[in-house]
């Protein structure tokens, strides 16, 4: 009974949805505000009905009824229940729902939050939203069923992949798609300014928080994607340039791009059409990343369903809302107004060069993940790319932009010199040349690549605190009337860069200066591995609750500190049988001691286990500097400077209208 | 000048979509062969018989004089059952199969070809596994079609399935005996 | 131990392993020959897995590809010669780092001209929208009194 009340809810969604592509949108063009208001509530109507549907769907999955045939390849009788219930996401329709979920829940957003939004604005918005909200449901509706039943309802299921028998794979999704759907926002925002004609301060105004909405999420996905592959396959790994990581980094690539486009367009009106384009390609890449994952195109750990059919449907969506929209960007882009100038040296330029940059990086992805399938299709030779092309290409290309992202807020708005900003940063240059030489004699020209690693970290954490200092210091010293007024926004963005240089402490140290041991142990045995001393302590088996495993304890110290035990399994699931690795791992500031173990093999004094030790220092800063990024975008977020507009609870202070120019305010501009 | 620059993504956005439809009809696990049109790798196995040492197996210099069939397979194999109907069906037509066991204990092999026939001419063991390497196979079954000359001129990934040996195999075989 | 030996192979006996690379009867004796061994099967992708190198993959056919590179850098062979005889068997597709070839001119200079003309395309845009003009008066820096005044209105410089 459930599965078909959601089953009716998707279809009652997909109507209002098209109802919703179309009234609002004719609203806009005839000035009918019944009919223009009309997009509002069929939003909220649309949340409530796919999120009755994905509420039947979580619940067939939490009473593990294996008449949905989606319940029964993915759950079993004993899997536990937050595994049970995070399957509703761990398949390929399930996902779909989320995903739509999602979409809805965003535009519904949209019409509650935009008050203050030119109802023609926000009408196209809605109507484009609804549009996209149609392909996505006919998609789900038409070719992936969630709800689709199996008859006869077998006993028992086929468990979920017990490597998705993870707290990760409760978070990690949702995160994903957050970020994936809400450029879907900034989406609809860029096809309604070209169809309006009009891309002014007002409207970038309106875009940035939705940007900042999609951007923290994905950051903080990706951030847990990478950690989740960290502990979970078993060989210390943290990025594989894999097609459908590759599928993540891009939009949120582009994204951040997007960000700061935006800002230009916002205090300067000017980059506008960038900003428009970065705003399509970012949901674009979005589309195609899930059309890589879904059709089988490229191989990938994380392939989904591989189904050439559904590929087919998925690139009939992109055609429609990529293509139309790249149309119409070529024929009503160039009619925008040009925004005001600016000096070949200040802020706009160099967010600018940041433009520029950040899709150069986003075509070394792109290009490394497809030119496999290009080559392909227009040749018989087959190649592949790997891990050592991203090294040689995209490392050189973000580290001018890495050198120029402290640079840019030192610039001022419209025109600046070199002569006003080289003061600015003589001293952060120097400190920088003065670390790069004195690690590189330190650690030995071997780890100079490392080195430089290191400094250019040091480059943007010191650039990051300087942008507050500066702000902060008065004549007399410290200002506290300063530090309190200072906008949340400002704190944001030095939080976010100097995260990017913490995220480069640990990529610096990881890339050479990892340790690693791989042999035969027995118990009682003990090995060194870079600082660390581990020794096997004991064996034995142990059993899950849906798998039996097979588990070792080790002791681990570094450079003689205090002892902790480390545990590492192989885990054997019994209905699937299916195994996983479970490394043990030691967590600290410094680094990660990091053991897996393998299967029995004959070593030196009898039969022993394969033992896989290593040392992984200062692991740990690459998802603290992510999850520290992501913190800088929510703080933007919360500046209440992008919610003017938003219903204010003291009567006499009427909320401000949306004004079109820069920013009158007398702190200087972030 | 300036409208070109904005014609440019949607332009670049339509190749993109043509190399994903083609994309669509491939199989990127497909890996195609090295040795199309090169003469086979020079190897001298020993066969699959209990006496030690295995028995005489076969050597790449036995398969030249009219065209073949080399046919990699193994016990553990789950779609060379498959096949193998299609294999005995092929050798009654009077094609020459030599079949390539690969990383398969010798009686493992024996077993396996007691239980579901053999149509091979000879039976080579490559249990270390290296000649594979050699002849570049991933997987099994996979099928080498070798002409007169001793090259190879075609490579069957997967199962041979009738439609299979119909339409593109036996037209092969025909056009490679006409060969001089 | 016996019994744990026996899940072990229990364990071992069921399917889809995941990675655990190099195992310690392939390692060879000598340190150096043993590093370049690993650099080389870094670069070399395992054909039958989804998307690993065949230092990183435990699929049978990548345990072999490693014990041919070994053997063949214990042979004397140079790192290119290695590559190349994966290569000879398996074609470019077995190289994780494309090789540099015209057709694949696009993969490997593509972001770097993608990144030049651009910035030329921003230049010429530049130079012809707006030449620009020494305006003294507007470069100047401030004086003393300027200066003063200003951070008395506004707060101090960011």
């Amino acid at each position: 009974m459930l599965p078909e009340i959601g089953h009716f809810a998707l279809i009652l969604a997909l109507i209002v949805a098209i109802a919703q592509s179309v009234v609002p949108m004719v609203g806009a063009v005839r000035g009918d505000f019944a009919l223009m208001s009309f997009g509002r509530t069929s939003a909220q109507v649309q949340a409530v009905l796919v999120a009755i549907a994905f509420a039947m769907l979580m619940a067939s999955f939490a009473a593990a009824d294996f008449s949905v045939a989606l319940v029964a390849n993915n759950s079993s009788l004993d899997q536990p229940l937050a595994y049970r219930l995070a399957a509703t996401w761990g398949n390929h329709e399930g996902s779909m729902l989320l995903w739509v979920l999602i979409l809805v829940i965003f535009g519904a957003g949209i019409g509650a939050f935009g008050g203050n939004l030119r109802p023609s604005l926000q009408a196209r918005v809605l109507s484009i939203q609804a549009m996209i909200t149609v392909f996505f449901l006919a998609f789900a509706l038409f070719t992936s069923n969630p709800f689709a039943r199996l008859f006869p309802a077998p006993l028992e299921g086929a468990e979920l992949n017990p490597l998705l028998q993870d707290p990760g794979l409760v978070f990690h999704p949702p995160l994903l798609y957050l970020g994936y759907v809400g450029f879907s926002v900034t989406f609809s925002f860029a096809v309604a300014a070209l169809l309006e004609g009009r891309a002014d301060a007002a409207w970038a105004r309106w875009m940035r928080p939705w940007v900042l909405a999609a951007w923290v999420p994905l950051t903080l996905g990706i951030t847990l994607g990478s950690f989740w592959a960290y502990y979970e396959l078993g060989w210390g790994g943290w990025w594989f340039w894999d097609p459908v990581e590759n599928a993540s980094l891009m939009p949120w690539l582009l994204g951040t791009a997007l960000l700061h486009s935006a800002i230009v367009t916002e205090k300067r009106q000017a980059l506008a059409g960038w900003t428009i384009l970065l705003a399509i390609l970012a949901f674009s890449l979005s589309l195609i990343g899930t059309f890589l994952v879904r059709s089988g195109i490229l191989t990938s750990v994380h392939a989904f369903a591989v189904d050439p059919e559904r590929g087919v449907f998925i690139l009939g969506m992109i055609i429609g809302s990529t293509g139309a929209a790249l149309a119409l960007f070529a024929f009503r882009a160039p009619l925008l107004r040009s925004g005001a100038l600016f000096s070949g040296i200040s802020r706009e330029a160099g967010l600018t060069l940041n433009n520029l940059f950040l899709m150069a990086i986003t075509a070394v992805v792109f290009l490394g993940t497809f030119y496999p399938v290009i080559m392909e299709a227009v040749s018989t030779d087959k190649i592949s790319v790997g891990p050592p092309y991203y090294n040689l290409v995209f490392v050189p290309l973000s580290v001018p932009l890495l050198l120029l992202v402290t640079v840019g807020p030192m610039l001022a708005w419209k025109r600046d010199s070199l002569s006003a900003v080289a003061p600015k940063l003589r001293w952060l240059m120097l400190a920088m040349l003065v670390i790069f030489a004195g690690l590189t004699a330190w650690l030995g020209l071997a780890h100079a690549a490392s080195a430089f690693g290191f400094a250019l970290a040091f480059w943007l954490i010191a650039g990051g605190v300087m942008v507050l200092i500066r702000r902060w210091r008065g004549p007399n010293g410290f200002n506290p009337r300063l530090i309190r007024t200072t906008p949340p926004a400002v704190i944001g963005m030095a939080l976010a860069h100097a995260a990017l240089g913490v995220l480069i402490v640990g990529i610096s140290a990881m890339s050479s200066m990892a340790a690693e041991k791989t042999l035969v142990m027995r118990p009682g045995e003990t090995v060194a591995v870079g600082p660390l001393t581990v020794q096997f302590q004991s064996l034995r088996e142990v059993r899950g609750p849906n798998y039996v495993a097979l588990q070792a304890r080790f002791e681990t110290s570094r450079n003689g500190g205090t002892p902790e035990t480390l545990v590492s399994e192989r885990r054997l699931y019994q209905n699937s049988r299916n195994q996983t690795t479970e490394a043990g791992i030691g967590v600290s500031p410094f680094g990660n001691s990091y053991i897996a173990i393998g299967e029995s093999q004959q070593g030196p004094a009898g039969d022993g286990l394969v033992v896989r030790a290593y040392w992984h220092p200062l692991v740990g800063w690459i998802w603290f500097g992510g999850l520290l990024m992501a913190l800088g975008g929510a703080a933007s977020l919360a500046d209440r400077r992008y919610r003017i507009g938003a219903p204010s609870r003291i009567p006499s202070q009427p909320a401000a209208p949306p004004v079109a120019g820069p920013v009158a305010d007398g702190v200087p501009a972030e | 000048m300036k409208r070109l620059l904005f014609l440019l993504p949607v332009l670049g956005f339509i190749g993109l979509i043509a190399v994903f439809g083609v994309g669509l009809t491939k199989d990127p696990s497909l890996l195609p062969s090295q040795l199309i049109d090169r003469p086979l790798p020079e190897f001298a196995l020993p066969g699959i018989e209990a006496t030690p040492g295995g028995g005489p197996g076969f050597a790449s210099a036995a398969l030249k004089g009219e065209p073949m069939l080399l046919n990699i397979f193994a016990s553990w194999c789950a779609a060379c059952p498959q096949e193998h109907p299609v294999l005995t069906d092929i050798a009654a037509q009077g094609v020459p199969i030599y079949g390539l066991a690969w990383k398969d204990k010798p009686e493992d092999s024996r077993n396996w070809l007691s239980r579901w026939g053999n149509p091979y001419k000879a039976v080579a063991a490559d249990e270390p596994g290296r000649t594979a390497i050699d002849l570049g196979v991933t997987g099994v079954p996979e099928t080498f079609v070798v002409d007169k000359a001793g090259r190879v001129r075609f490579k069957q990934i997967g199962p041979i399935t009738p439609e299979d040996w119909q339409l593109r195999i036996k037209p092969l075989l025909d056009q490679l005996r006409a060969e001089a | 131990m016996k019994r744990l030996i026996l899940l072990l192979a229990l364990i071992a006996a069921s399917l889809a392993a995941p990675a655990l690379a190099v195992l310690p009867d392939e390692i060879l004796a000598d340190p150096a020959l043993e590093a370049r061994a690993r650099l080389i099967s870094k670069d070399l992708r395992c054909v039958v897995c989804q998307n690993q190198s065949i230092d990183d993959s435990d699929a049978p056919l990548a345990r072999d590809l490693r014990i041919v590179v070994r053997e063949q850098i214990t042979m004397g062979r140079t790192d290119a010669q290695t590559m190349d005889y994966v290569v000879e068997r398996y074609g470019n597709f077995v190289l994780l780092k494309p090789p540099l070839e015209a057709a694949t001119i696009a993969l490997w200079a593509g972001p770097f001209a993608f990144l030049l003309i651009g910035a030329a395309g921003l230049i010429w845009w530049r130079r012809r929208a707006a030449p620009p003009e020494a305006d003294a008066l507007a470069d100047a820096p401030l004086s003393p009194e300027e200066a003063r005044a200003l951070t008395d209105l506004t707060g101090p410089p960011a």
